[in-house]
């Protein structure tokens, strides 16, 4: 709790003080007034033996050691100007940032533009509450794809909130960084329910339970392989996903889609479980090669099948109860 | 800690490497002035981390690392007697260094190794703070720094080390306005170790055969002057140091003597001016040149006719004296003094003794016992060497009469004995003689290898009047100083022997750049500091101007250092300095471009005049034209890129 103020309290005073707006439109140019410069750990204990070498000139009356401790000064002053300049004017583009389902980490691609002649030195790119980067360089009129992951878990929209771009070049006494919120969100499904349930929904034609002779032709979901079962049944798309042989079980009818509704599903299941199971079907329905149809409360996505298909389906899901955009 | 360390990238062993070689040029310079196991501890535990990087071999546990820290901390105690010096210290540091540098493992550990570098580096100049010292610390600060800029990311070795040059480059400027303007305080702040300033040869207040002659060999510079105006000739410089009035038939010992703020004499006559450089001797005697007046602030005048200084001198100082070689002094010389003048140990030199008796008989007047005995030390063919014969129990008789052989403390001492036994006051006055002038910039150079003995003998009427017995045998030493009278004996230390001319004219040059570097460099202190404050018309005593000041010029450097941080070199440029490679290569192969040739046209008539390279000219010029003119396209940066190669190839053939 004390946590989640601090994060809030930090946030908002970070906001303010590098003017960070609630999310900017890409591209973000590195100018004088974004990058921010600071000592290191290791650049104040670099001063402080500074101080300790001054001290020692003064007190053994070492003119060479005013000279040596006074130019070991400039470099350090000069290095902030090299850390600056390690940023200055780079360019901040966005790329893609493909959907992930709640649970697998979401990547957001930025593309950075080096436009001078000079390389730019161990970068590093993070955001708060990602994994600690690896720093990168980019090389002279480059352009460079950089992606940040952030940990999922919740469906839904997900931005990757203030991103800090930062260097320690040249000599690690002086960080130099830049922070924006750039205007990129990434869809994050339903977490796909696991273990799965067979698919419990009727064709589009025969209205009922999904329970009767195991037939031909509606296909009701999967069950494990048995011995008996025919070749022709097994589902071996699925097998090379899921390495465990399925076979589909059909009932008795002429019907070949599918209908996943939400009402049909136990009076039991929560609404976030609701989403997670049809999450699931909808792969697994894509998965099997069957048009299918999705109803949830206040959304119908009608009979269809395919990729683009899939995919209205699943943001349909991952949008349920969210102001849809 | 080791939490922290956890998150601290691990050191590669290419890193190590790097750290090695930073703190072997941080070292190097120390390991002379180490003990010798401490050294070569020190050798080794750099050789341990280069062999852990080389074989990937895990480095020594804590455990071996604190034995072997307590083990070196205690043989230094024992070594040295004491750990809080400055030689314990830095060999203390010295080691601790090599111990970390085999114990690091990720880049703090690294960072920390780089900053003790750098103070050692400091450190270095506890011992030596020369030219050459200064050009050693260069290139380790440049070591020091591209480790650090290669523990930070940047990965090749040369792009690090020109990294390190460049900033230490920038860093220049600011580093002048501090070095100048930074309010330099006279230390120390604290108490120092009482072995601050380590001993250094010179005379030594008393005298014994062989004292002097020892100092010889060394060609350490003692003092430098300037004359304004002409210099005094080689004979009349006489630097006066330690007077030795006591003699127990061995050691001549200094003499009492009483101070006093104001000189024991009055001068006339003659006046050199001069400013003098003198080098720390640990001492208190200033070796001005006879007869003196002025010196620093704290100068006192002994009675017997020594300048000192207040302290003895631990650091280089430079003042103004003047000298007046005709001035008497002594006449009115007391009871006391004159006993002390007289005095002789009871029984030896026999020889010696009746010398000086039978002169006492022949002659009436003091002045001409003197004469006769400087007549007699003529005659004797007393021979002038660096390396005589060793003498027992009656040196002034075996010297004498025996091997005839000595140097100017077996001269000087055979004098006044002689003198003394003829019933003269004389006594032994030590310090140096002559000096070569640099023609480079016209200061009188004093070494160790002038240092001389010569006396002083007391006559009515005239007070204490120098006689230098080494004159009579060798006047040359005088007249055209020691190189030329002891040229051929081999002892000599190598800078001062006569034989190679070309080195000698490149000697005086070396010395008089090192002269300046003394003066403008290290002689830069809180007195001169004050002077150039004046002459920018700055009030030295204002810090608040001073800090101000300091801002201001940081500003302005820290404003023309962000003109290159926001200069963006357009690809343009690069292109131009591709196209104007091209057109001076061509140029000097006879191929000049008209003023209304474009690039397509130029480089076509290029390709008929050469038809060998036909195919790279019209490459480049199409590849010109469509880079300056065409319309930019994804592949510029590779186009350009070929075009500069194909430049650069061209003109290699």
């Amino acid at each position: 709790m004390l946590k989640e103020i601090r994060g809030e309290l930090r946030s908002r005073v970070d906001g303010w003080l590098f003017r960070i707006r609630p999310a900017e439109a890409l591209p973000v140019v590195l100018r004088q007034r974004r990058i921010f410069v600071l000592p290191t750990r290791f650049g104040v204990a670099f001063a402080f033996t500074l101080l300790v070498m001054l001290l020692t000139s003064i007190n053994y009356n070492l003119s060479l050691g005013y000279a040596l401790t006074f130019s070991l000064g400039g470099i350090g002053m000069v290095s902030i100007l090299h850390a600056f300049r390690n940023l200055l004017h780079l360019e901040i583009h966005p790329a893609a940032c493909p959907p992930v389902h709640a649970g697998t980490p979401a990547t957001f691609t930025l593309r950075l533009r080096n436009d001078a002649g000079r390389p730019r030195t161990a970068l590093l790119l993070s955001v708060p509450g990602g994994p600690a980067g690896t720093p990168f360089d980019i090389a002279p009129h480059e352009n460079k794809s950089m992606a940040i992951s952030l940990p999922t878990t919740r469906r839904g929209w997900i931005t990757p909130g203030r991103v800090t771009l930062s260097t320690t070049y040249p000599l690690g006494m002086i960080k130099a960084w830049s922070v924006f919120a750039p205007d990129l969100r990434c869809l994050v499904y339903a977490r796909p329910e696991t273990p799965s349930v067979p698919i419990q929904a009727h064709g589009a034609s025969s209205a009922g339970a999904a329970v009767g002779n195991t037939g031909k032709d509606d296909f009701v979901g999967f069950r494990e392989y048995q011995r008996t079962d025919s070749p022709g049944h097994i589902a071996w798309r699925l097998a090379a996903k899921c390495e465990r042989l399925l076979t589909k079980q059909f009932d008795g009818g002429d019907a070949v889609e599918l209908e996943l509704d939400w009402s049909d599903l136990p009076a039991a299941l929560g609404t976030e479980e609701r989403l997670s199971r049809l999450t699931r079907w909808t792969l697994l329905a894509e998965a099997a090669g069957i048009p299918y149809s999705l109803r949830i409360p206040g959304r119908i996505v009608q009979t269809g099948y395919g990729p683009a298909h899939r995919d209205r389906c699943l943001r349909t899901l991952a949008l349920f109860g969210h102001r849809d955009e | 800690m080791s939490k922290r360390a956890h998150r601290s990238p691990l050191l590669t062993a290419r890193d190590g490497m790097w750290l090695v070689l930073t703190v072997a040029t941080t070292l190097a310079p120390h390991l002379g002035n180490l003990p010798i196991w401490l050294a070569g501890v020190a050798t080794l535990l750099l050789a341990a981390r280069l062999f852990v990087d080389l074989h990937r071999i895990p480095a020594p546990g804590k455990i071996l690392l604190t034995t072997m820290a307590v083990a070196i901390t205690v043989l230094t105690g024992v070594h040295f007697g004491e750990l809080f010096g400055r030689a314990p210290g830095l060999a203390l540091l010295t080691a601790f260094l090599g111990l970390k540098l085999l114990e690091a493992r990720t880049r703090r550990d690294g960072l920390a190794v780089v900053l003790l570098c750098f103070f050692m580096q400091l450190g270095q100049f506890l011992q030596s703070q020369t030219m050459n010292t200064a050009v050693f610390t260069m290139i380790g600060v440049i070591m020091a720094t591209s480790t650090l800029a290669r523990l930070h990311g940047v990965a090749n070795a040369k792009g690090s080390i020109r990294l390190a040059i460049l900033l230490a480059l920038q860093g220049v400027p600011l580093m002048l306005v501090l070095f100048l303007l930074f309010p330099r305080i006279q230390g120390p702040l604290w108490g120092l170790p009482g072995d601050a300033f380590a001993a250094t040869t010179g005379l030594s207040g008393s005298m014994q055969p062989g004292s002097i002659s020892n100092l010889v060999r060394s060609g350490e510079i003692v003092f430098r002057a300037e004359f304004s105006g002409e210099a005094p000739s080689p004979r009349l410089r006489y630097w006066r140091g330690p007077v030795l009035s006591k003699f127990d038939g061995r050691t001549w010992t200094q003499s009492n003597h009483r101070e006093a703020k104001t000189p024991f004499y009055r001068v006339s006559g003659t006046a050199y001016s001069y400013t003098m450089t003198l080098e720390p001797n640990g001492q208190r005697w200033l070796l001005a040149l006879e007869v003196p007046i002025g010196g620093p602030d704290q100068a006192r005048y002994s009675s017997d006719y020594q300048l000192l200084s207040e302290r003895p001198v631990t650091s280089r100082i430079r003042y103004s004296a003047r000298a007046y070689p005709e001035a008497r002094t002594g006449a009115e010389a007391t009871e006391d003094i004159l006993q002390e003048a007289l005095a002789l140990p009871d029984s030896d030199n026999p020889r010696a003794r009746r010398l000086g008796q039978n002169l006492r008989q022949r002659h009436d007047a003091p002045r001409m016992r003197i004469t006769a005995l400087l007549e007699q030390f003529r005659e004797s063919a007393l021979i002038y060497t660096l390396n005589p014969p060793l003498l027992g129990n009656n040196p002034v008789d075996e010297f004498l009469f025996d091997t005839r052989r000595g140097f100017c403390e077996h001269f000087a001492s055979a004098f006044v004995f002689i003198a003394r036994a003829a019933g003269v006051p004389a006594r032994i006055v030590t310090g140096y003689q002559g000096g070569e002038q640099n023609p480079v910039d016209h200061s009188i150079v004093v070494r160790q290898s002038d240092a001389h003995a010569w006396a002083e003998v007391w006559l009515k009427g005239h007070g204490w009047v120098r006689v230098d017995p080494t004159a009579e045998s060798s006047p040359s030493r005088i007249d055209d100083g020691i190189r030329t009278a002891l040229a051929g004996e081999v002892d000599l230390p190598f800078v001062i022997r006569a034989d190679f001319d070309w080195l000698q004219a490149a000697r005086y040059r070396w010395e008089a750049a090192n002269n300046a570097w003394n003066q403008w460099v290290l002689g830069y202190d809180p007195r001169r500091q004050r002077l150039l404050l004046n002459l920018l018309g700055l009030d030295s005593t204002d810090w608040r101007q001073l800090t101000f000041v300091i801002f201001l010029l940081s500003l302005l450097i820290v404003a023309t250092l962000m003109r290159w941080v926001y200069a963006r070199p357009s690809d343009c440029d690069e292109l131009d300095r591709s196209w104007r490679k091209l057109c001076a290569i061509l140029a000097r192969a006879g191929v000049e471009r008209m003023h209304n040739e474009g690039p397509l046209d130029f480089s076509r008539r290029a390709a008929t005049l050469r038809p060998d390279l036909a195919n790279q000219l019209e490459q480049i010029g199409s590849l010109y034209a469509f880079l300056r003119y065409g319309l930019r396209g994804p592949d510029d940066l590779q186009k350009r890129t070929t075009l500069k190669k194909l430049v650069d190839e061209l003109g290699k053939q």
